[in-house]
């Protein structure tokens, strides 16, 4: 166990297994390597995606098929092998969440969407090839229309 | 930067499996087409820009130990709401 300093948490103990590798960053901050993928608690769909020596660096994420159950994830295949994915099933897809001041306005970011694999460890941030997906998904609004077609 | 003129139809090539065509100009509009590898990312650079400008308006969100608690019950109760008119 590695102890860590975290925005939500403050200090808290994680295993080291926990850590995941960004080889490339995240855009904007190219420079943070590695992060810890923390829950809130478990029944919440929202995770922490913590900068693992960043405290200040902390994003909320959530997987996109918990707001919008037909999201499919198209992506180069280069970055699936970047982490040493073979398909889309070897990978967890997250999207990374803006909490606004009125946050029933949160918004998903579905063009940039992270991947992690598990097995490796690994994790990227990709780039859509699919031109549905943009930079501001309104959480909300997406489960509304996933539930008047449903 | 290295810079060329070209004319429709030209193109210019970056290493050997790298094409780019100036398809069309209209104005202040080029239209490109590119020949590339599969392996080869092209992207809009707006779209790196985008990602990024979000990904700093994310991390700048007031976020407190409570913000996920909250954010979790908004979305449960939006979801119930819109299962409840659904039925109606």
């Amino acid at each position: 166990m590695v102890t860590i300093a975290t925005k939500p948490f403050g200090q808290i103990e994680v295993d080291e297994r926990q850590i995941i590798d960004f080889p490339e960053g995240i855009y904007g901050f190219e420079d943070i390597k590695k992060f810890v993928i923390l829950d809130a608690n478990e029944k919440s769909p929202f995770k922490w995606l913590q900068a693992y020596d960043e405290p200040d660096l902390a994003f909320v994420i959530i997987r996109p098929i918990d707001f919008m159950v037909q999201y499919e994830l198209n992506v180069m295949p280069e970055d699936l092998e970047d982490i040493g994915a073979k398909s889309p099933d070897d990978v967890i897809v997250f999207a990374i969440v803006t909490i606004p001041e009125d946050p029933s306005r949160m918004t998903a970011n579905l063009q940039g969407p992270v991947l992690i694999n598990p097995k490796t460890r690994k994790g990227k941030q990709a780039i859509s090839l699919s031109d549905k997906y943009t930079v501001r998904h309104y959480i909300l609004e997406e489960i509304k229309k996933a539930q008047v077609k449903g | 930067m290295l810079v060329l003129a070209r004319k429709v139809n030209e193109s210019i090539m970056i290493g050997d499996d790298i094409e780019i065509v100036i398809i069309d100009i209209k104005g202040d509009q080029v239209k490109l087409g590119i020949k590339a590898p599969k392996s080869v990312a092209v992207h809009r650079k707006e779209i790196y820009e985008e990602i990024q400008k979000e990904n700093i308006a994310a991390m700048q969100s007031q976020l407190k130990p409570d913000t996920l608690k909250d954010i979790t019950d908004i979305l449960q109760t939006h979801k119930e709401k819109n299962i409840d008119n659904y039925k109606k």
